[in-house]
C-alpha cells in the first residue's frame, strides 16, 4: 500500500472519528456531572440536522442565496434550538429522576429518543425520505497521487477541532467550568460553596446538545445526505466511544470517537473477510477493551467515590 | 354510560342504513384486491408510483359500465423491510376478502413473503422485484411475477458494459438477497464476457459511510464501479465517489432507477449506466395510453421505473377475477395458464413458476439529469462519452 492510499484512510478515519468524538463529548458531560446516561443523544443530533436543513430551506425561501450566511443561519439555529432542547431535557424529564434509579433515566430516554425519531419521521414533509443536505463548502480537490483531499473535509474537520478545543478551555478556564468541574465531583460540597446546582446541570446539558448538533449539521455538510435514522447509529458509537475512553472524561470520549474509527477503518480495509463485518469487528474490540478496561482506557479521577 | 350506549346504538343503526343504503345503490359486488410496495423509506417513490399505477387499473375498470364486479384496492406498506413485509403480506393473505394480490418491489421482501401466500393460498403478481428465487426459488403456484429477473438483466449488463471497452470492476452490492444476487449473477455474466473482477465488497443496506471501501477500490484503479443495491446507498457511494476523486464509470441496476437518484445526486448522476426489463414507457405498446390516463387522474408523484408493471399485473388480476370469478383458487389456475396476454408492457406468458418469459431489457444512461434509452443518448452517438472510454 503506497503513502498516499494510507494518507486517504488516515483522512477518511480521521473525519469519522471527529463526528464520533464529538457525539462522545456530550455523553461524557452529561455522565460527568450527573451520572446519568441520556440515549436520546443521537436522536437530539438528528433533530438539530433537521433544524439546521429547515432553516437553509427557510433561508432559501426568502431568496437569502449567500452560502456564508445560509451555513451560519444553519449552524445557529441547529446548535441553538438543540442546546435548548437539551436543557429542556434535563429540567423536565432528567433532573425529576434524579434520586431514581439510573435505570429509570435511561429508560426514559432511550424512549424520548423513539418519540423525537418517529415524530421527524412523521410530521417532517416527507420525512420518511432520504433529504440531499445542501452542498454549502468549497469543493476544491487537491491530489497528491492517489490521496485525494478536499477543501471541504478540511473545514469541517477544523471546525470539529474548533469546537473540542473551545469546549475544552471552557471547561479548564472559565468560571462555568470550574462550577461543573466542581458539580462532577462533588454535587453536596459544590453546592455549599454557593454553585446554583440545577443551573449547571442544565447548562451542561445545553452544551452537550450543542455539539451533538454541530456534529449532525458536520455530519450533513459531510455526507450530503440527512435522514431521520442517521442518529441511531451515532448515538450507539457515539455511546461505545465515551464507555471505552472512559465515561465522564472528555479526553477518554474524544480518544474513544477516533479509536472506533480506526477500527471501522481497519475492519473494512486490512481484514480478509467482507467489509459488511466492519460493525462486527469493532464493537467485538470495544467489548474487548470493556472486559479489558472496565473503567475505560482513561479512568475519570473521580470515579471512586465513597 | 347511557350516552355512551345510546350513540354507540345509533351510530350502528347509522352504519346499517348506509350500508343498506349503499347496498341498493350499487348492483355490483364489491371485490378487494391487494398491494404490496414500500410506501415509506428510502425507496418510496417506486413504491407510490407502483400504488398509484396500481390503484389507476382498478379506478378505470371501477368507471367501466361492464366490469362485474366494483374492486375496492387495500395498499399495504412493506418499508421495503423483511420483517414489516411478512406482516402485511399476513394481514392480506388471512383476509379472506383479499383475493388477489399485487405485490412487492423490494426482492429481499418478496422472497420472504412468498411462503406466507403459499400458505394462505393468496395468489400475487410480484409487479418489480427481480430475485429469480422469488418465482424459480420454489413450486408456489400462487407467485407469478410480470417483471424478468436478474438474470436476464446482467446478462446484458454484462455484455453491453464489456462491450463498450471496459474491462476491470469492482463490485460493490448490499448484503440483503436482492444485492447477493446481484453481485452472484453479474459475476458469473462477466466471466463470460471477458471482463475482471478486481475486488468485491459486502455492505449493509444502512451504511452511512463508504469511504474506507472506496478508497480500496481506487487502489485498485478500476474502469467500472457496478453497484447491486437500491437508490439510497447508490446515491450515497456515487458521490462518496466523488469526494474520494474516483474517475471510475458508475453502472447500477433496476434498483436505482429512480427519479429520486438524480434528485439526490443533481449532476453528479450524468453518465450512470442502468438496466431494466421492459421497454420504455413511451416506447410500450399501451404506454401513451398509461401516461395519459395517470395524468388524468392527477395523482401528485410520477409513476416511477414500475409503475406501468404494477398497472399491467394488477390489470391482468382484475381481468382473471372478472373471468372467473372472486375466487381464489379459480383465479390462480387461470392465472397459472396466462399465455400470450396482450398488456401495456407487452405479451405476458408465465411458465410453470408464474415467471412471465418475455424479458426484454432496456439500457439506460443519465443524460441532462434524465434516464435516457442508451440508443437515443448522446453517448451512444458518441457525441459524449463516458468516464474513461476508450
Amino acid at each position: 500500500m503506497d503513502a498516499g492510499l494510507l494518507g486517504q484512510f488516515v483522512a477518511n478515519g480521521m473525519m469519522l472519528g471527529m463526528m464520533y468524538a464529538l457525539v462522545a463529548v456530550g455523553f461524557t458531560l452529561f455522565f460527568g456531572v450527573l451520572d446519568v446516561i441520556k440515549f436520546s443523544h443521537g436522536d437530539v443530533l438528528m433533530v438539530g440536522t433537521f433544524a439546521g436543513f429547515s432553516a437553509y430551506l427557510g433561508l432559501s425561501a426568502m431568496g437569502i442565496d449567500n452560502v456564508f450566511v445560509q451555513l451560519v443561519g444553519i449552524l445557529v439555529v441547529a446548535v441553538c434550538s438543540m442546546a435548548f432542547l437539551g436543557a429542556v431535557i434535563a429540567r423536565y424529564l432528567v433532573l425529576p429522576l434524579k434520586s431514581a434509579p439510573p435505570l429509570n433515566i435511561l429508560l426514559i430516554t432511550l424512549m424520548l429518543g423513539t418519540v423525537l425519531r418517529e415524530a421527524v419521521r412523521l410530521f417532517f414533509p416527507d420525512g420518511s425520505n432520504p433529504k440531499p443536505f445542501p452542498y454549502l463548502l468549497p469543493t476544491d480537490t487537491w491530489s497528491f497521487g492517489s490521496f485525494t483531499l478536499r477543501a471541504d473535509s478540511v473545514i469541517l474537520l477544523l471546525g470539529g477541532l474548533l469546537v473540542i478545543v473551545g469546549v475544552h478551555v471552557l471547561i479548564n478556564k472559565t468560571k462555568m467550568g470550574l462550577a461543573m468541574r466542581a458539580v462532577a465531583q462533588d454535587e453536596e460540597t459544590a453546592k455549599c460553596m454557593g454553585i446554583n446546582f440545577n443551573m449547571i446541570v442544565l447548562l451542561t446539558f445545553a452544551l452537550g446538545s450543542g455539539v451533538a448538533a454541530f456534529a449532525g449539521v458536520m455530519n450533513g455538510l459531510y455526507y450530503n445526505e440527512i435522514n431521520f435514522s442517521m442518529g441511531l447509529l451515532l448515538g450507539v458509537i457515539g455511546f461505545s466511544a465515551a464507555i471505552i475512553g472512559g465515561l465522564g472524561n472528555i479526553y477518554g470520549a474524544i480518544l474513544g470517537g477516533f479509536l472506533f474509527a480506526a477500527l471501522q477503518t481497519v475492519g473494512a480495509v486490512a481484514l480478509p473477510f467482507s467489509s459488511a463485518y466492519k460493525d462486527v469487528f469493532a464493537f467485538a474490540v470495544v467489548i474487548a477493551l470493556m472486559v479489558w478496561r472496565p473503567t475505560g482506557l482513561i479512568a475519570e479521577k473521580s470515579s471512586e467515590r465513597v | 354510560m347511557s350516552v355512551l350506549r345510546k350513540s354507540t346504538v345509533s351510530a350502528i343503526a347509522l352504519a346499517m342504513v348506509l350500508t343498506v343504503g349503499s347496498g341498493l345503490a350499487e348492483a355490483k359486488d364489491k371485490v378487494k384486491v391487494g398491494f404490496i410496495g414500500p410506501l415509506t423509506g428510502g425507496v418510496s417513490a417506486n413504491g407510490i408510483g407502483g400504488r398509484n399505477s396500481a390503484d389507476l387499473a382498478v379506478q378505470l375498470r371501477n368507471a367501466d359500465a361492464n366490469a362485474k364486479y366494483e374492486y375496492e384496492m387495500v395498499a399495504l406498506d412493506d418499508e421495503c423491510k423483511p420483517n414489516v413485509g411478512v406482516q402485511v403480506a399476513t394481514k392480506a393473505a388471512s383476509d379472506k376478502h383479499i383475493i388477489g394480490g399485487v405485490t412487492h418491489y423490494c426482492s429481499a421482501v418478496a422472497i420472504g413473503a412468498v411462503d406466507i401466500y403459499n400458505k394462505f393460498g393468496l395468489p400475487v403478481i410480484v409487479w418489480a422485484a427481480v430475485l429469480p428465487d422469488i418465482t424459480y426459488g420454489n413450486k408456489h403456484k400462487e407467485v407469478h411475477r410480470v417483471n424478468g429477473t436478474m438474470i436476464n438483466q446482467n446478462d446484458v449488463a454484462a455484455d453491453f458494459v464489456a462491450g463498450l471497452g471496459y474491462r476491470n470492476w469492482v463490485i460493490i452490492h448490499d448484503t440483503t438477497d436482492y444485492g447477493k444476487g446481484h453481485n452472484k449473477y453479474f459475476s458469473e455474466a462477466l466471466a463470460k464476457s471477458g471482463g475482471k473482477i478486481l475486488a468485491t465488497f459486502g455492505v449493509t443496506s444502512e451504511q452511512q459511510d463508504f469511504t474506507a471501501e472506496l478508497t480500496k477500490a481506487k487502489a485498485l484503479n478500476p474502469d467500472v464501479i457496478y453497484f447491486g443495491g437500491l437508490t439510497p446507498i447508490g446515491v450515497r457511494i456515487r458521490s462518496q465517489m466523488e469526494k474520494l476523486g474516483i474517475a471510475a464509470e458508475f453502472q447500477g441496476t433496476s434498483g436505482i432507477m429512480s427519479d429520486a437518484f438524480i434528485t439526490g445526486l443533481g449532476p453528479l448522476a450524468e453518465g450512470t449506466l442502468a438496466f431494466r426489463e421492459g421497454a420504455p414507457v413511451d416506447k410500450l405498446p399501451g404506454g401513451k395510453f398509461f401516461v395519459q390516463k395517470y395524468k388524468e387522474q392527477g395523482y401528485p408523484e410520477s409513476p416511477e421505473a414500475y409503475g406501468p408493471f404494477a398497472f399491467a399485473a394488477m390489470n391482468l388480476l382484475l381481468d382473471t377475477i372478472e373471468e372467473v370469478g372472486p375466487n381464489r383458487k379459480k383465479v390462480r389456475k387461470v392465472l397459472n395458464k396466462t399465455s400470450d396476454r396482450d398488456s401495456i408492457v407487452g405479451k405476458i406468458s408465465f411458465d410453470d413458476h408464474g415467471q412471465n418469459t418475455v424479458a426484454a431489457i432496456t439500457k439506460y444512461v443519465v443524460q441532462d439529469g434524465k434516464w435516457v434509452v442508451w440508443e437515443d443518448s448522446e453517448y451512444a452517438s458518441g457525441k459524449r462519452m463516458l468516464v474513461g472510454m476508450k
